[in-house]
């Protein structure tokens, strides 16, 4: 029963605290950068359950505010390699276990 | 290719007509190109003034011109209204033609008067002429176009790199983790910091917050001790070999060489920034066996040049210890025997200067100006005295304005007191206002008296050797005719209280004994002397630098005409100009002109001890066989003296 507890808890832990969006790597000017950090946070949160409207929300809008061609992926698990423009990516976490990778590329 | 035949084909076809003409189409939201282009080319044009008369405007002038005609010949209206009258009867159509006719009939001369019946029907023509007011005529102009022209430009791509990452839950876990632990961390360091700094605050000892500081120079600090030891080990690699010699070599065919030794030359020190400056002086430190200090300078009056003091470490002969540069040339220095951070400074411009080597400045800690009293002329020796009545710091200075000069060190600056000025003698002479003015001799060398502490030596440019008193400002204990040119150095022997040593640009160096006029042992040396130092191990060593670039070194115990050694020492035809023991290891330094510093290991026989006496302090030995030189060269000479 402590074990159990404890696990309890410690999930718990883990999703309060591992929540917050943590940025891996980016070469994104500061403006941008914090614009789309809140805008994936923002559709995250909306579509929790789904990745795919989460990620279209977050590509039309940064087209409409930053041109066009922009590339969003959602996910809890994958690999890529990606050829993106020069200062317009944005790879992070958020969530505890969920990883967006934003880029922009014509 | 003259004979080839050009076809040449007529066509109808307008070559300046466009082949290519093409219109927006809306419908098909297009550019189309349009079929047919007109061909027809207008080359002269030609605007007539033949209107068919059947037309409304031929109609009209036709009846401007009967109206015309009809007005003039208003006198013959008889036949005219004859004729009228059968006109208005006649139906209109032929009216004018009639009256044309009948124009015609009558022949010419009529013509008028039938032209005045064709008037007949006015009103009818005035209708018409109403009708048609407005006369046009097309006028069309186009403006000159510019030629077109195509311009095409591509821009750069946009840049484009390549990014690549995995995505698993593992990744994401560790990242957060990651990031919490960061975070801890930078608030811990901040609780320090502000705690650090709230201590500190409270304290007010010092200003400065040191943990930012200290974890900056922490790591700084570390590596350069670390550096400094690898300095060391690499140089002492490299160097090897003389090292080992300076350890352990002592030179075996000294047994053969019938008492005469050798110098073998071990490091040379250099600093790239004092080349080409003249080494004048040389100083070892008195803690610190293997650091002596270098003064850099100029001889040369005209050539003056910025002055350097560097001190070397025998441990590091590549790059010196500490540097300080100077405005004017260094002339001599001192280290204090009781603090060996402290090096008195005497410069080619007159001013002393104090500097503190454990402080990391370049400027010196005191320094003296031409308002705390410096010397007009260039400070030939400074020497340390023991601490004043009050503890303060204080050292003697002598110069070539003739002033010996006692700088203390009282609350951070420092004071002079004149001591002695030297007199010319026989110089006084009858100034203005019958003053006697007396000119000063100059001062090129002094030396303190290593037990009797007022007593000193100044030996001065003329020649002279004064011995004076502390005590005694104005008057000399005792004056010697030592040289015939300027003495360079005066020097006492370490162990015998009475004997002291001179030499001179007048290639001549003196062994004196203070209570004897006359000195007790001369030798030339061929050149010009620029400096002698007595041996720190035995009272009968000495050595001495002569501007030909050799170091002579005698014992005169073992030989008292001839030096033991005679070598060159100095590189490239340069002089000379210091040479000073080491206090513990058997190694001289001498400096020349160049700024070459050698350092030289004595071989044995230069440095026999007496092993005859060993009950008493082995000291005293050489000098109780000094006393007996000293008499049986007074025997020689004087011989009514001993009485």
């Amino acid at each position: 029963m402590a074990d159990t507890g404890e696990g309890k808890k410690e999930e718990a832990d883990y999703k309060r605290l591992h929540n917050f969006p943590l940025i891996r790597h980016t070469d994104m000017p500061e403006e941008m950068r914090v614009e789309a950090m809140e805008l994936c946070v923002t559709a995250c949160e909306k579509y929790t359950t789904n990745n795919e409207s989460a990620a279209k929300m977050i590509k039309e809008m940064m087209d409409k505010k930053f041109g066009s061609s922009w590339h969003v992926v959602i996910g809890e698990s994958f690999g890529f390699e990606i050829t993106h423009e020069v200062k317009n990516l944005l790879y992070m976490f958020f969530g505890g276990n969920l990883a967006v990778c934003v880029w922009k590329c014509s | 290719e003259l004979k080839e035949e050009f076809t040449r084909i007529l066509t109808a076809n307008n070559p300046h007509a466009p082949q290519n003409i093409v219109r927006y189409s809306f419908k098909k939201r297009a550019y189309k190109p349009v079929s047919y282009v007109d061909q027809m080319a207008i080359h002269f044009t030609l605007n007539g003034n033949m209107i068919p008369k059947d037309s409304d405007e031929g109609r009209r002038q036709s009846i401007k011109l009967i109206t015309a005609a009809e007005k003039d010949p208003v006198e013959t209206s008889a036949v005219t209204s004859e004729e009228a009258e059968i006109k208005d009867e006649e139906s209109t159509g032929d009216t004018q033609a009639a009256g044309e006719e009948e124009a015609e009939e009558s022949g010419k001369a009529e013509v008028a008067e039938a032209a005045e019946g064709e008037e007949s029907p006015p009103p009818r023509v005035k209708e018409q002429k109403l009708a048609n007011q407005f006369n046009f005529i097309e006028r069309a102009s186009r403006t000159l176009n510019n030629p077109t022209r195509e311009r095409a430009c591509q821009s750069e791509p946009t840049p484009c790199a390549d990014f690549s990452a995995t995505v698993n839950q593992w990744e994401t876990y560790d990242a957060y983790v990651e990031e919490l632990q960061k975070v801890e961390k930078s608030k811990e360091k901040e609780k320090t910091k502000a705690q650090v700094a709230k201590r500190e605050e409270e304290k007010k000892k010092k200003g400065r917050k040191f943990t930012s500081l200290e974890s900056q120079i922490d790591d700084i600090k570390k590596i350069s001790k670390a550096v400094k030891i690898m300095e060391r080990m690499v140089n002492q690699n490299i160097f090897d070999d003389i090292a080992q010699d300076f350890k352990y070599f002592e030179d075996a065919s000294d047994e053969y060489r019938d008492q005469k030794g050798t110098l073998l030359p071990l490091w040379n020190f250099q600093y790239h920034k004092a080349r080409g400056r003249a080494v004048t002086a040389i100083s070892w430190n008195p803690k610190y066996k293997d650091l002596f200090a270098v003064g850099y300078g100029s001889y040369d009056f005209m050539k003056q040049c910025q002055g350097m003091l560097v001190l070397y470490t025998m441990k590091n002969p590549s790059f010196p210890e500490y540097v300080f540069s100077t405005e004017s040339g260094i002339m001599c220095l001192d280290f204090h025997n009781d603090h060996p951070y402290l090096v008195a400074v005497g410069f080619y411009d007159g001013n002393v200067a104090i500097y503190n080597l454990k402080k990391a400045t370049s400027q010196p800690s005191y320094k003296s100006n031409a308002m705390s009293g410096k010397h007009t002329e260039p400070v030939w020796q400074v020497k340390w005295q023991k601490d004043d009545m009050d503890n303060n710091l204080n050292f003697f200075s002598v110069s070539s304005d003739g002033r010996i000069v006692s700088w203390t060190l009282v609350k951070n600056e420092l004071v002079h007191t004149d001591v002695i000025k030297l007199p010319a003698q026989g110089t006084t002479m009858q100034g203005p206002e019958g003053l006697q003015l007396q000119t000063l001799g100059c001062g090129t060398a002094f030396d303190f008296h290593k037990k009797i502490d007022y007593l000193f030596l100044v030996g001065t440019e003329e020649g002279k050797i004064y011995k004076c008193s502390k005590r005694y400002s104005s008057q000399f204990l005792d004056v010697f005719e030592a040289h015939h040119m300027a003495v360079d150095t005066v020097s006492w022997n370490p162990y015998h209280l009475k004997v002291f040593i001179s030499c001179s640009s007048d290639w001549t160096v003196k062994i004196w004994d203070h209570t004897i006029k006359t000195p007790m042992f001369i030798f030339d040396l061929s050149s010009a002397v620029g400096d002698v130092a007595w041996s720190p191990y035995s009272s009968t060593v000495f050595a001495a630098v002569t501007t030909d670039g050799k170091a002579h070194v005698y014992d005169l115990s073992i030989n008292k005409y001839e030096a033991l050694c005679t070598q060159l020492v100095a590189k490239k035809k340069s002089k000379a100009t210091h040479i000073q023991f080491n206090p513990v290891y058997p190694v001289v330094v001498v400096g020349d002109e160049q700024g070459h510093i050698i350092s030289l290991k004595l071989s044995p026989n230069l440095r026999k001890m007496p092993k005859e006496k060993k009950g008493q302090e082995v000291k005293k030995g050489p000098e109780v066989e000094i006393a007996k030189l000293d008499k049986l060269l007074n025997l020689v000479r004087d011989p009514e003296s001993k009485a």
